[in-house]
Order: structure tokens, then sequence, then C-alpha cells
């Protein structure tokens, strides 16, 4: 492979200093390496934060936000309880995603920053606007049936793989910062770009920023009694999503009070609609109302190749994901998380 | 009448056993060594670049700048790329092909090396060959099976297969009151050991010693010798331990002649391990099928008619065909029976024997053809397969070796809990509101032997020795070999050694067909009973020993005794028999072979019958194999443990071809875009929830005198149609095209 400067720095401070275009931050290296291998990316020089102090504790601020620092790997989430009793979706999805091998490696910071795994855009040989601006896009005319139905443009049609970044969508998640001007805070709704005609734009970060935490605010935990996700999956473990929902609800009195609904799988950022949560509140749970929400959610959506089908089956995910929060979070993690399967008796764990 | 009492005569007292794998603890705490762990000194390191298109020429490739990146010291293409002494086009051995080792510019399929980077490090080599940025012209590249003609052939070797016909089929179509005439598609599949292929090359003058994971040592030596202008004997192979094959390793390749002439070239060492990528290209694969099939009954259900076509994928430049529609012969008690096959020439590297060559693809197929027949007929499935139970082989009329099909397929049903199974789709729920379904399908595998030798020595202290070059390739070879071994010296497993996985021992023949337990088993068993032989002899020769005037009996060998076969009054210790010749050990030579007349005489086949459980997420249309129950009658069992370890590992590939499998092609390029375990599916741990393996007892005089059949890859066959009939049993949809997806179930 192309040789590279590894840098690793001590302060964050000394890493935003070492910051230069063409460096690449490292954290599990999950999927960095494996697109440098794959020749996808050929960074100059790569930065391991991974010595960074205070980037590794998932503490509760004064405010009832919880912090969680961008180091901690997805494994330690998911299995911290008091995280998985107050952010059930959040540690549901986490388990959902990967191997437990790679969890033990890959960051939260690094599951934000993950790269499309777009066939096209991980082949150095394809053209691809999103990895090279103005290559074109082999997807459109390729293998894309699991490519994007909503949001997607004419020069890309990627979608993000994060199950993670979903259900943080759903539930408002802010976005910690650092530059070299100093920390700012971005919503997550708005950390994730569509493409447009700038897919090679993926966040909202600026060049050398650097994600130091993911904030969720303390109205998030008001929807732990009834907060799912759901992915539909081509195997019953390991593997992207086809389609996926994050569903969460404060319920009063047997009714809806507060919806919230976020899609993964369909588009290059989680996907939140907010006419679809809103008509969901002040009502009963009811699957009529569910496939108006579920509609709601989906509109606008149309193929991008051939991958009609997933319009259909994100429709019916979201139904099925807002049927699973009203009945309520389980007492225990299902043996297999976020999965259709998840409820079989007797099941061992597969997280 | 004896005083004694005559001990139940069997084997030995290891074979049956179920011990476990001898290599169990150096593989776990990585002791083993693979053959891509060697690094001799003076090691360089090999890396060949793939064509990224499918068809079309190699216009430039920028050497200079490959050669002038800091470690690169060997930069091979068409232009610079040394002799061989052997025509890369021909097929020195049984089993090969032609090899892509850079003899023109021309690109026959993605994936093809196109040329070779030689550096001290694999970083350099690998930087070196990114940096070669090949142009090409480029046409259109031809993927699919309707990107060409197809066409008929005349067979050939082990690439172009005949197909068969017994009796008149027209009239059996004619006569069927029932029909189905249905079409069925499987993927193209990659084979994806663990292990990639490898090799640690190393020259001394016209000497070759190759590190180098292999399932048939003699012949790979036999292979690459003769591209190289030596004798076979002059190449050394070693191959201790395998990381899989599934066929995919029993053939030369070109990526590894390549290595190989780098080493003479530079005269160091030189290893090249493929990618995971690479695998999807020059080192074979499973091509793509089409099958039709046309199959009637009368009005009691009995078959008239299995007529099954296949059309098959090969490449531009060679042949093998997948012989997906013979299948159906050797199975089913059809009046009639066709099979034949067609090939369309694709822009992809050579397709070869994948796990379960034509069997697994055409099994599918077939079952799934059953079950819609019975459907058809409103018969249960396995009545179906019971009314049409063949009890000679169908058009030859043969008797078979043996066959428990029926108690494989009343013991599987009965585990399984088949009784009861609704005879419509879609009229089973769980309790989760999941669409359940229950399908099975009949397993067969011929059970082929191939030739291999084998010596053993005994030795006065009660130990032994015995050496064969056969192959572990992770199945456990090396253990199952081992307790015939040692039943056939009389001596326990602990006090053997058995040397395998090497060229220089005797030739342990190939680790393929299912065929290599009977194959390298009988070969060790004729050495160790020429061992027994010789002993007996010198007892009956000697008047003190209890074996005096035995005579032209047979020996036996047993928990450390020589007894006259068939007479458990008279044997001897070993120990005494050593004793008094005075001899420190007794060497003995065997071979094995299936004596064509045997073969002749008989249908030899391994059977099972497959039971399934699927649940189907009625509006998200996951699909899940809940349950798998397959028991299956394949002869002697020599390892319980690692034959239904084995079937296992058949069934959970079933799971994987009728589910997942599937090479995904971008049309343009010709490139599979799915080359990695990422993209490229394979069951994991969670989509095998249930599976059990029944070994059913089975006696057979003439497979080999051990009664040997082969557990490799039976377990395929009959658990794709089992699981694509369990889809149709829960949701009444007929999905013909393999793997079943979402979207399938989705849209239909």
């Amino acid at each position: 492979m192309k040789s590279f400067d590894l840098i690793q720095p001590a302060t964050i401070d000394e890493a935003l200093a070492a910051w230069q275009p063409g460096a690449s931050w490292l954290g599990g290296g999950t999927n960095l390496v494996d697109l440098m291998k794959a020749g996808a990316l050929q960074p100059d020089t790569v930065i391991d934060v991974n010595r960074l102090p205070g980037l590794r504790e998932i503490e509760t601020l004064s405010d009832g936000a919880t912090r969680i620092g961008a180091l901690v790997s997805n494994a330690e989430l998911a299995s911290d309880m008091e995280f998985a009793r107050s952010f059930p979706a959040i540690a549901e999805a986490v388990l959902s995603g990967a191997s437990g091998q790679l969890r033990n490696a890959a960051t939260v910071a690094g599951n934000l920053m993950q790269r499309t795994r777009c066939a096209y855009f991980q082949d150095p040989n394809a053209a691809c606007n999103r990895r090279e601006p103005g290559s074109g896009c082999d997807a459109r005319a390729g293998e894309n049936a699991n490519l994007a139905v909503l949001g997607w443009s004419d020069a890309c049609i990627a979608t993000s793989p994060s199950d993670l970044c979903v259900s943080l969508a759903a539930l408002d998640a802010v976005v910690e910062i650092r530059g070299r001007e100093g920390q700012r805070e971005i919503a997550i709704a708005d950390f994730h770009l569509l493409p447009g005609d700038t897919p090679e734009r993926e966040t909202a970060l600026q060049p050398g920023e650097l994600i130091v935490a993911v904030r969720l605010p303390a109205e998030a935990r008001q929807f732990a009694a009834n907060a799912r996700y759901l992915k539909v999956r081509e195997r019953t473990s390991f593997a992207f999503a086809v389609a996926s929902c994050a569903a969460a609800l404060q319920m009063e009195g047997g009714r809806i009070s507060k919806a919230r609904l976020a899609l993964g799988a369909v588009a290059a950022r989680p996907w939140r609609v907010a006419e679809a949560e809103t008509l969901l509140a002040g009502h009963l749970p009811d699957t009529d109302l569910f496939a108006r929400a579920a509609d709601a959610a989906l509109a606008g959506a149309s193929p991008s190749g051939a991958n009609a089908w997933k319009i259909e089956l994100a429709r019916r995910t979201v139904i099925r994901a807002l049927t699973l929060a009203a009945a309520g979070t389980p007492a225990r993690m299902p043996a297999l998380p976020a999965s259709p399967f998840g409820e079989l008796a007797g099941e061992l764990a597969h997280v | 009448m004896s005083d004694i009492l005559a001990r139940p005569v069997r084997f030995g007292s290891n074979s049956g056993q179920p011990v476990t794998r001898r290599d169990g603890i150096a593989k776990v705490t990585g002791a083993a060594v693979f053959a891509a762990d060697n690094a001799p000194e003076k090691l360089l390191y090999a890396v060949y670049v793939p064509a990224t298109i499918a068809r079309g020429r190699v216009v430039h490739l920028d050497t200079d700048a490959a050669k002038a990146h800091p470690g690169v010291t060997l930069v091979m293409t068409p232009q610079n790329r040394p002799a061989l002494q052997g025509d890369p086009s021909e097929k020195p051995t049984m089993f090969s092909f032609r090899v892509e080792v850079l003899q023109d510019d021309t690109v026959r399929y993605a994936g093809q090396p196109i040329a070779l980077v030689v550096g001290k490090t694999l970083e350099a080599a690998t930087e070196g060959a990114r940096l070669l940025k090949p142009r090409y012209t480029a046409d259109p590249a031809r993927t699919a099976l309707d990107d060409n003609e197809s066409f008929g052939f005349e067979p050939e070797g082990f690439g172009l297969p005949a197909g068969a016909e017994h009796g008149d089929v027209e009239a059996g179509h004619a006569a069927a009151d029932k029909s189905v005439d249905v079409i069925y598609e499987t993927a193209s599949q990659y084979h994806n050991p663990m292990e990639t292929h490898a090799v640690v090359a190393a020259w001394e003058g016209d000497r070759l010693t190759l590190d180098m994971p292999s399932q048939a040592l003699a012949m790979s030596c036999a292979g690459y010798a003769f591209f190289f202008g030596i004798p076979a004997e002059n190449v050394t192979l070693r191959s201790p331990y395998l990381g899989g094959g599934f066929g995919s390793k029993a053939i030369p390749t070109g990526p590894q002649v390549l290595a190989i002439l780098a080493a003479r070239e530079t005269a160091r060492p030189v290893k090249l391990m493929l990618t995971r990528q690479q695998m999807f290209g020059p080192v074979g694969h499973r091509g793509a099928t089409r099958q039709r099939l046309r199959l009637g009954i009368g009005a009691k259900g009995a078959l008239t008619v299995i007529d099954h076509e296949g059309v098959a994928e090969t490449s531009t430049f060679d042949d093998f065909v997948e012989p997906a529609a013979n299948a159906s012969q050797g199975l089913y008690a059809a009046q009639a029976l066709r099979s034949t096959h067609r090939a369309v020439r694709l822009d992809v590297g050579t397709p070869g024997p994948m796990r379960a060559p034509g069997e697994a693809s055409g099994s599918a197929a077939l079952e799934c053809a059953m079950d819609e027949l019975a459907e058809a007929a409103g018969i249960d499935p396995l009545e179906f397969r019971l009314l049409n139970y063949a009890e000679t082989e169908p058009g030859t009329g043969k008797p078979y070796s043996s066959k428990a099909l029926r108690d494989c397929y009343l013991q599987g049903a009965k585990r399984f809990g088949w009784a009861g199974r609704p005879l419509q789709s879609g009229q089973m729920r769980d309790e989760n509101g999941l669409l359940t379904g229950w399908g099975m399908g009949t397993a067969l595998f011929p059970c082929p032997m191939f030739a291999a030798e084998a010596t053993a020595t005994l030795r006065a202290d009660g130990t032994a020795l015995v050496e064969t070059s056969a192959a572990d390739m992770g199945q456990g070879a090396w253990t199952a070999l081992a307790q015939i071994a040692a039943d056939s010296l009389g001596v326990p497993l602990d006090r053997l050694e058995f040397r395998a996985g090497d060229s220089r021992l005797p030739d342990g023949g190939v680790a393929g067909g299912s065929g290599h337990t009977a194959t390298a088993g009988n070969a060790l068993h004729a050495a160790g009973s020429d061992v027994i032989a010789q002993l007996g002899q010198i007892a009956a020769e000697d008047k003190d020993s209890p074996l005096h005037g035995a005579g032209n009996a047979r020996f036996v060998a047993r928990d450390g005794r020589i007894h006259v076969e068939g007479d458990e009054t008279r044997s001897e210790a070993l120990a005494d028999i050593f004793a008094r010749a005075g001899k420190a050990e007794v060497t003995g030579n065997g071979s094995a072979a299936r004596p064509p007349e045997a073969a002749e005489k008989h249908a030899m086949h391994s059977h099972g019958a497959v039971f399934a459980e699927v649940k189907v997420d009625p509006e998200l249309c996951q699909m899940r194999v809940t349950r798998l129950v397959g028991a299956f009658a394949a002869g002697r069992i020599i390892n319980p443990r690692l034959a239904e370890s084995q079937l296992m590992g058949g069934m959970i590939w079933g799971i994987s071809f009728a589910l997942h499998e599937e090479a995904k092609f971008d049309r343009r390029s010709g490139r599979v875009m799915n080359a990695d375990f990422a993209g490229y599916h394979v069951p994991v741990n969670a989509d095998v929830a249930g599976l059990e393996v029944i070994t059913v007892h089975e006696d057979d005089p003439y497979v080999n005198a051990l009664g040997i059949k082969g557990v490799g890859e039976i377990g395929i066959t009959g658990t794709v149609g089992a699981i694509a009939n369990a889809i149709w049993h829960a949701t009444g949809r007929r999905i013909r095209r393999f793997p079943i997806r979402i979207e399938d179930l989705l849209n239909a």
C-alpha cells in the first residue's frame, strides 16, 4: 500500500495542530484501514486519536444530558447497563451492527464518520463522485439493489451504513466538535449531508475538525419505556441493513404523546420526517395510524435503480418498528437485537 | 465349542470412536504452521495485478513507476516474463486447467493476473503493483448466462460432462398424467476457504520446494514440475495444514505458477498469498446454471420421466461445465431419465469443481421440482419420494452396493417430526406470528475412490509409524486416517505417529470427491495389514508360537495381539513375536484403488434425507432456517464426531446456497462487486439456529475393503431443496432462483 505518516498525538491540541489537508483521523480503523488496503482512500497522514485523553467516558451532565466520549467503543456503549436502560434503542442499534470483534474496536465517532458501503465507492477502479468528484456514478446503472430511495441525486445514490446514527437521529443527539478555532456543536440531523451536487461533502465537519463527543439531551431518556430499533437484513446477523427504523414513543394513558422515527439504509443520512412524528402524537397506537406515519416517512421516495422494492420494505419496517415500540421496550435485550427473529424463545444471544 | 468366549469381531478399538482432532490444540494455539506462515531467509514477496476489465487488452503498464518504487526488485509483465518450459495451455494432470501466466496482453476475465511485482516487503510489492496503473482497450463484458449463445459439446475430460439417457423419454412425457416444466437458476459462487491460496517457493538448482496448501500433493507436484521442465520428484510440496479448500486447492493455479517463476528468476524464495478480493477470479468457482426440469407422473404418482437440461457457464478459454443435470441420475425410479448439458462462454475465470460440483446445483433444482410435482399430485413430499424409491439404479438396473436411504427418510422424518405436516402451504404460524414451513429433500453423492499408497512400520516397543501424503483440509483426515492405521496395526492411537501432508511420503491421492478417507484410509489399512501378515507369517513358521502352523490363514491385529482370522482361540502378543524373531521393526506397504469389476457391477452412492424448517416474517419477508435435520447413510463411519461435523458443514453450505451466496457482477466492467466477506454473504452462527445430523448404519461390502463411502459433500445436496421447499410451504411462493432474497418474496 501507499506509504503514509502515522502521527500519535497525546493531546487534542496536538492532534488538531497535526492535521493537514490529505490527513485522516484514525479511531478503531474498522472502515478506514479496509478502504486504505483496497486503495479507495490514500491519506498521506494518518492521525491516531486513540491516545487523546478524556474521550472514553460516558457521563451524565448536570442538565441531565448524557455525554458519550468520541473514543467510547461500540461494545462499551452497548454494554453500559445504565446507558442501555436509558437509551434502549441505541443499545439495540449498536448491538445489531457488525460483529463482537468489530464492536470492540469501532468507536462512536468513527461510527458517525464511516463511509458508505456502496461497492463503487469502495472500488478504486469504478467511477464515483463521492470518492472522486466529477468522475461519475457507476452505481446508477450497476449493482444498486441496496442503494438509496430517498434523498439521492444524479451524482450519488449511496446510503449511510450506520445503525447507531439512526437511533441517535431519532433522539436528537448533538455532535460536539473541536477545531483549531475552538469548540462547536452540530445537531445530528445536520451532521450528515445529502449528496446533491457535492456528494464528496459527506458531513458538516470542516477540514481538520475532530468529533470529541456525542450528547443526548435529557429529554431523550423519556422514551426509554417505548423505544426499539428494527433492522431487516439479508442474513440473521453481521450484515448491513436493507431497511431499518428507530422508533421511540412517549405514552400517556395508552396514547402516544410524542413520537420519534428515523429510517436507516434508505438515504445518505438517517431519514427523519417531522410530519410522520406529528401525526402519531395524541393517538392510540394502531396499525392504520402506523401505516399513515410510514407513508409520511417515505413521502417522496423513488427508486435510484433496481431498488423500488426497498420503498415498500422500508414502509413495512416503519410499521413494525412502531408496533414494537408501542408494545414496550423488552425487559431484556433480545437474543437477536433488532431482528425480526429477536423474540424467538430459547434462543441463545447472538450479540 | 471354544471355552474362550469370542469377542464381537469389529475393525478395531479406534475406528468408530468420536476422537477429537489430533491437531486441534496446535490449531487453536497457533502452533500449526500454514503455508504462508513460512518465512525462509532472504524471502521476497510477490503481488500480482488483477485485471479490472473482463475482456480486452492491456495497452499500457507504468513499469517505470513500479520499478522506481523503493523495495521493488522485479516487475514481470508479458513483455519480460521468463519462458516456461511447459505450455500453460496444456493440461499436465487429470485435474488441471489452462493457467493464466502472462502469456499475452489479452484480458479474458476480471481478476486475471496481468503483471507480477516482487519486492523486499509485502508493502513494497503491493504499492509497486498499484503503481502499474494498467490502461486497457475494453470490449463489452459477458458475465450473465444470457450474454452469449449456449452450445452443446462432446464429453471430454472432467470439464465437459457426459449426460445420460435411459428409457424412452418421449414416451415418458406422453405417459404422464401430471407433470411439471420448470426452470431453476443458481448463482455463481466462489470458493472462499479461510486460508486463501498461497505459496512460498524456493529453488535450489533444479529442485523446487513449495510450501503450499494442496488437496492433491502428488498431482500438484507433477503439475508444477511440468511448467518448469523438471521431473515431478524434484518438487517437494509441504502442506501439513490447509485452511479449507473446497475443491479449489487441488488444481495448479496461475498466480502460484507466477510466484514460482519469480523465485527462479530472482534466485530467492518468494511468497505469494492471494487477498480475499483475488479469490474471485483465477482460482475457480461454481458456475451459474439455468436448469429446466420436466418431470411426469402416472395416475398413481410413479415417475414416468425425469428430463433435466442444464446450461452452465464456462470461460472463453477453457472448459468446466457444472454437471448439474447428472444429479437426476441414480436416484428416483423413473421409467425414463435424461440428463443433458450445454455451456455458455463468458468472460469469467474458468469455473471448477466446488464442493459437490454438479450435485449441489442439480440437486437444488431437482428436489424443488420434485416438491412441485408432489404438490401437483397432492401427495406428501416424503411419501412421494418413497413411492418412487429406486431399489436398483434407475436406467442401469444395477444393484446398489448399499443403500440405506429408506432408513434415512424414516429416521430423519421421525427426528424432525414430519408427521402431521399440512399438505397445503401457508398453514403454519409460530407463537410470534411468523410464517412457518417444512420442506425436505433427498441427498445423493457418488462415492469415488482415487489411487493411493502408504507405508506402515510397527516396532517391537509397540509404537508405529505410518506415512502417506494425505491432505487434512481441516476436515480431520489427520485424525480419522490415523484411527484406521492404528486399527490395522492393532495399536492404540496414542502409540501411532502419522506423517502426512508432504509429497516425499507415499502418494496419498486426492482429497476430493468425498473420497479421501476411503482412498488414503484403505491404502493405510493395506499397509498395516501387510505388516501384520508378515508378522503372522513369522509366527506361523515358529514352532514356539501359538500361531504355529496357521499356514495360509489370514491374520488380524487387535489390542497388541495377532489373531488368526476366524479363530479367536489362536493369538499371540506382537511383542512376543518381535522378541523371538529378534526384530526391531517390520515395515509394510499398501495401496488402494477400487477394482474396476466392483465398480462395474454396482451403483455406489452415499444417500441422505434432509428436513428443514424455515420461518418467514409475513411482512418483512426476512427468512431464517430454524431447524435442519439430516440423516445420512455413508457406509462405515470412522469418526462420528468428524463425520457429523463434515455433514453439518455441508448442510450449512446448503443454507448458504439457498439464501446467501452469490457473486454479483457489474455487467459493464465484468468485475465481481461483492468480492469480500462484507458483500459475499455466507451464513453466520445466527443463521444456523438448529442443526442435527444422524448417521444411519450401513454396511457396504463392495465399495472398498473398509466399507467407507464419504461425507464431505453430500450435506449440501438435499438441503438446498429442503429449504426452498420449506419457504414455499411457509409462504405459498415458489422462488426458482437461488439465492432466495427478501425482494423475491416481497415482490412475488
